[in-house]
Formats: structure tokens, sequence, C-alpha cells
């Protein structure tokens, strides 16, 4: 029993030094990119490294914020271009393992600093001739950690190299800022947090519809704070904390989904006090509320 | 001695609790003041930017040459936005003041549209001075409604709050002067709301009057669409489905159906037009777990799935990961056109590429099946009229919807200039910069949540 124990623990052991060694290897070679095919509108940690190696030789000057954005799509075509590949934005294999041959890439380092929030100088080397398809710049050998590569880098001489930043960005609907999505979160969840999620995102889709409307104020703070017009607002329940869900319905309703068929008003039946809303033209019950025109 | 202690205490606490309640009473009243103060504000500079309004109007219809007219319509514009922008702060959601409102934006539209127009080559027609004048005499009693109203509301110390509350309450106030002064406000612009604002500014309506009146087939019965349903789905039995019809008012009329899927423990929501029953959207509501698949992926199951439910030829037009959620917009290709005004949106589940919803009301609403496209100038002739800064990387033909709302055939180059990508879309018949698009950028996080 004893005995097979210690096998075991000596099997893992050998396991564990081979991934090891992979995870080694893996620092400056393909796989260090997940097998996905990376493109315009991604996130994620394949985006960072991306950008890192990008920037690294010299193509991309934007900041590493995992988002695949124009910059990093722009940057990608010119690599693509220099090193004779099909020119089609697209990160998949060919590209990625020609990258990964020409760059270097120190993913702990990079998620540290984006972890921290932290400002970070020009990551790899020199601004250079992309052709040489050889990174001088970065001085660490692979797979040892080297906190101080781009920093020591730094020093050696990068004449064109702009500081650029480490900072975690998110995509958000065209003409809305997350703030945006935040506040209307947060209206959605006071109006409606009992309501099924179709309900919640037509009300956020009224919020819309209100901005977009000649007869309402034209942003969104404009539209939920306007006095007496949603009663979360007038009675506080707006300052609750949102939930997961209501985002979903608020993004959902950004990105353009519209259960309510244009509606602008809708109250609840069965407290609603003013008589005036009933001679709305009514379009449509959505859980507890109807929606009028 | 005991006893002495006790009323001791009690009376310190008595004398405790009044001076607890009498400084709350003082905050409330402080923050009842500060609230009234608002509104205040936002009257009087409603009434204000109401009085510069109508001096503003008053002056362009003086005016003749046309480089003083431009400013002053400009400033015409500016004024109705602010007016508007008091109108939001005060309190008359529930009270009809929408007329007001509108003649607002009416005003404000006409006033740039013309402000930005070139005067010289294209004046103000003999209609639109008959409008101007119509709104000179729209904005003189809006503006003594008002003043009547404000002074009254000074004269006899009137406070909003009161209105505030009487609203909420929904009782009358004992005195509704600023009530009845509003509705008088709103009465007065209703009478006009037929001024000619000219063919620019209806525009904004023309959009409202958008019906589904086009769609091919007949009408379906409820039975007929829960099949399309299933059908759309290709759902097995064992799916509750709940129908409902949309009111009579409704602009589109449609079926909204709830599927609940016991197997999968979603529900979905989808819409379907009563003629031809078309998908208006469709919405799956179900928890999606980490992302496993990349966006390309997810595009490739949105791309499978428009192929399987639409006759058009579609092309991606945006792409965006929301963390574990993509979503795409696609646009019609006509004969390698991009017809813009087209458009439909698929959102994809990155857990496993579930299609998480749909949403085809724009493409239905404008959806048209044949144009004659109008390039009359070439592509080069075209790429004279940009900005020569700018960096062209990509050319194609599109159609757009421009900003007074008709249907124009451009000459569309994606490009950038500095760091910004734009999309510029050049007139392809007389080569007009029609519309000059940058294109976002991802929003740094402030906060993570």
């Amino acid at each position: 029993m004893k005995r097979n124990s210690a096998y075991i623990k000596g099997a893992f052991i050998a396991i564990a030094l081979c991934f090891g060694l992979l995870a080694g290897f893996g620092q400056n070679n393909a796989h260090a990119f997940s097998n996905q095919v990376v493109q315009v509108g991604a996130t994620g940690e394949d985006v960072v490294e991306l950008q890192s190696r990008l920037q690294y030789l010299g193509f991309y000057t934007g900041n590493i914020d995992g988002v695949f954005g124009w910059r990093t799509y722009w940057a990608l075509r010119n690599f693509q271009y220099e090193f004779g590949l099909p020119i089609d934005g697209l990160a998949g294999g060919t590209t990625k393992n020609k990258l990964a041959k020409a760059s270097k890439y120190d993913k702990a380092w990079v998620n540290k600093q984006i972890d921290k929030g932290k400002k970070f100088s020009y990551y790899g080397g020199e601004k250079k001739s992309a052709k040489s398809g050889e990174a001088k710049g970065g001085s660490a050998k692979s797979g040892t950690p080297k906190a101080g590569t781009a920093k020591g880098t730094k020093g050696t001489g990068q004449a064109k190299a702009k500081p650029a930043q480490v900072k975690p960005a998110k995509n958000t609907p065209d003409g809305y800022s997350q703030n945006d999505v935040n506040l209307m979160a947060n209206a959605v969840y006071g109006e409606s947090r009992g309501e099924p999620y179709i309900g919640q995102v037509a009300v956020a889709a009224v919020i819309i519809n209100r901005v977009n409307s000649a007869s309402f104020p034209n942003t969104v703070s404009g539209v939920i704070f306007e006095p007496g017009a949603f009663t979360a607002v007038a009675d506080g329940q707006i300052y609750l904390t949102p939930n997961k869900q209501a985002k979903k319905a608020v993004m959902d309703a950004l990105n353009g989904w519209d259960p309510t068929g244009e509606a602008e008003y809708y109250f609840n039946p069965d407290t609603a006090t003013s008589g005036w809303i009933w001679t709305r033209p009514q379009i449509k019950k959505i859980g507890k509320h109807i929606f009028c025109n | 001695m005991i006893r002495t202690i006790l009323i001791v205490l009690l009376f310190v606490a008595v004398a405790g609790t009044g001076y607890w309640g009498y400084s709350e009473h003082q905050e409330k009243n402080a923050v009842l003041l500060q609230a009234e103060n608002n509104y205040q504000r936002a009257f009087h500079d409603l009434n204000f930017h109401m009085d510069s309004l109508h001096d503003k109007i008053g002056e362009t219809i003086a005016m003749n040459t046309r480089n003083q007219l431009s400013p002053a319509l400009a400033q015409v514009w500016r004024l109705t936005s602010e007016a508007h922008n008091d109108v939001g702060q005060l309190p008359l959601t529930l009270l009809p003041f929408n007329k007001t409102e509108e003649f607002l934006t009416k005003m404000g539209e006409f006033s740039y549209r013309a402000a930005v127009r070139d005067l010289d080559k294209n004046p103000l027609s003999d209609k639109e001075y008959n409008t101007l004048k119509e709104l000179y005499a729209n904005s003189t009693e809006i503006q003594n409604e008002l003043r009547k109203t404000e002074s009254l509301a000074q004269k006899n110390n009137l406070r909003w709050m009161d209105v505030e509350m009487a609203l909420a309450t929904n009782k009358q106030p004992e005195d509704n002067t600023i009530i009845d002064g509003f509705k008088t406000v709103d009465k007065s612009v209703e009478g006009y709301s037929d001024v000619d604002f000219g063919t620019e500014v209806s525009n904004m309506e023309k959009m409202k009057d958008r019906d589904l009146s086009q769609l091919k087939g007949k009408k379906i019965t409820k039975e007929e669409a829960k099949k399309i349903a299933v059908d759309f789905f290709q759902l097995k039995k064992n799916v509750k489905i709940t129908i409902e019809s949309t009111g009579k008012d409704a602009k589109y009329d449609a079926y909204s159906l709830t599927l609940y899927n016991p197997d999968t423990k979603g529900t979905t929501y989808m819409d379907l037009t009563k003629k031809g029953g078309y998908p208006l959207y469709v919405l799956y509501d179900r928890n999606v777990g980490k992302p496993k698949i990349s966006l390309n992926e997810a595009m490739l199951q949105a791309e499978d799935f428009l192929k399987k439910h639409m006759e058009s030829q579609m092309e991606m037009v945006t792409s965006d990961q929301y963390d574990n959620i993509g979503v795409f917009t696609y646009a019609r290709l006509d004969n390698g056109v991009r017809i813009y005004p087209e458009t439909v949106s698929v959102k994809v589940a990155l857990d496993n590429g579930d299609i998480m919803g749909y949403e085809g009301t724009d493409f239905l609403l404008a959806h048209v099946d044949k144009r004659t496209p109008t390039f009359k100038i070439s592509e080069q002739e075209a790429r004279t009229n940009l900005n020569p800064k700018f960096q062209v990387k990509e050319t194609s033909k599109a159609l757009i919807r421009n900003d007074i709302n008709e249907e124009v055939y451009c000459y569309e180059f994606l490009g950038i200039l500095g760091d910004d990508t734009f999309r510029v879309f050049i007139n392809a018949e007389n080569g007009n910069e029609e519309e000059v698009r940058k294109l976002k950028e991802a929003e740094p996080s402030y906060n993570d949540i």
C-alpha cells in the first residue's frame, strides 16, 4: 500500500514536470495562444497576448486593454502584410504561429500589471523594422520569470516608444457608456425586479425609446431622472444595487431588442394612480406592466 | 430617591426626543427646500429661454442677409434645446405637456436644418418663411401663458413641491394655478400642431409612420403562429407555449409567444407578425456559463442561423463580445451593395454557441425587394471629396439613410485618421459627404462589475 502511494506520487511528479516543461516552452511559442481564432470585437486573454506581441514588434501603439478594437485590427493587418500572410485581420493558426515566433510575451508579468491596473511603459523592445522578424530588444530568456523585462528594456533606448497602459477595457453598445449601462440597470432593477426577464428588457427598451423620442429629454439620465417619470426614482428604489439580470436586460435593449413595439409609457394597472395613463393607446401587456404609446 | 432619578431620566428622554424630532423636521425642510429650489430654477430658466427664443425667432423673420440668418437660426436651435432641457426637469410627466415638448423639438430641427444649409445656394423658401412666422406667433402665445403662470405663482407664493405632492398622492392641490397654467400652454400649442415644417422636419415622423403592411403573406392565426415557433426552434412536444395578441393600438400587429422548455429550463420569448408570420424578435433567457468558444466560432453559428432563417444574403457589419455573449449585426447585401437600413442582430452564447436572440424589426420595416442603384460618379471621383489626411483602407458600395432620413446610395470608405478609424459615406450621385462615422473603441473599465 505504502509502496503503491509512493509510486503514484512519483508519477504525479513526473507529470507535473512534463507540464512544467510544456509551460516553459509555452512562454515563447504558439502554444501560448489558445487555439481559438481571434477576431474584431473579441475580448480576453488571447487579445491581451495579441496586443502585447504586436506591441513588442512595434505594430501596435495603443493600450493593452484586452479588447480587439480597430487599432488592434490595423496593427494585425500591418503585421500580416509585412510577414507575407493573407491580410484578413483575423488571428488564426498561421498568423499566431508567426507572431509567437517573432515576439516574446511574458504572460505572468502582463497579467500582474493588468490586475494592478498599473501603468507600464512600452512593452518589449524599441520600435524597429518588423521585417527582421526577430526581437532583439527583449533580453531575458524564455521560461524565467522576468518581472524586469519590459522595465529593463525601457531604458535601452526606445526613441519613439510612447508609454502604453495596461488597462482592462470593455465593449459597450454604440453611443452608450458603461455609466449609462449602470444607471439604466439601476432604474430597471428598481422599477421591475419582480418581473420576468422579458419585462425587464421591455422597461429598458422604454427608456431608450424615450431618449429617441421628441417628447422626452435626449439623454439616458435626463429620461430617468425626469421628475415623476419613474416611481423607482421618486421613492429611492433606484439606488438599490442591481443584480446581473437587470444588467443583462439593459444590454439586450441597448443592442436593439425591443419587446414593446416602440412603447414610450408603461404602468402597473394594479397600482397606477393616474387616470390619465389609462387614456394612452395600449400596445401589450408584459408581466404585470401594460405598455402603451 | 429612585423616583426622582426616574423622573429626571424621563424628563431627559422627553427633551431628547423633542430635540431629535425638531432637528429631523429641520432637515426635512432643508431637503424639501433644496428640491423646491431646483424646480424653481428650472421653471424660471424655462421662462427666460422662452423669452429669448421668442425674440430670436422674431429677429430671424426680419433678417434679410443670409450670412446673418445662419447664426441666428443656430441660436434658435440652441435655445430650443435649452428650453427642452428645462422642461425635462419639471415634474410634468403626468401632465399633458407633450405637445409643447414636441413643438420645441420640431422647432429645433427646423432651425438646425436651415442653419447648416448653404443659404446662398438654397435660400429659405416662401413656405419656410411662413413656417417661421407661424412659429413666431406660436412662441408668442407660449411665452404669454408661461409668463402669466410665473407671475401668478410668484404672487400667490406657490410651491412646486405642493404640485409634486399632489401629483404623488393623486389629490387635487388646493391651488391649481401651476397645473392649469401648463395645461393652457399645452392647449395653445396643440392648435398649432399642424404648422407645416416642410419636408425636412417631418422626416422624423416618417420614421414613426413605418409599418408592416408591405410584408408578404396573409394573416396567420394563433395556431399557425405556434406551429411556426415550433418549427423555428425545432422544438419537441413537451414545450409549454403561451401566446397573446398585441392590443388594438399596437403599431406592429403581432403575436407574443412565450416558450418554456422543461429540458433546458430556459424560456424563449418571441414576437411574430400577424401578417406573414415573420419573427420580429427572439430572446432566449438562460444562464450562460464561462466563455468556451471564440467570438469567431460564435459568428459562424450566427451565420448558420441566418442562412437557415433568411432568404436574403447578409454581411456582418459589427461583432462585439460582452463577457460571455457575442452580438453581431448583419446588413443585407444586394448585388454587392450593403443595405444599411436593413439590418438584423444576432446574439450568441459563448459557452456552447446557442443562439440567444435575434432582432429583425428594422429589417422588416425597411425591407424593399427591388431598389434601383444610382451610382453616377465613379469611386475615384468620390475619393476626391475625402479629407486628404484620411487614409483609405477599404472601399465598398452602400445604401444608407442620411440625416434627413432619405435613402441614398454611397461609396463607403473605411480608413484611419490619426489613431481613430472612420467610415465615410460619399453620395454616389453628387459627391456630397453624407456621413462620417467614428468607429467606437473599447471603453476603459473604471470599476469591475
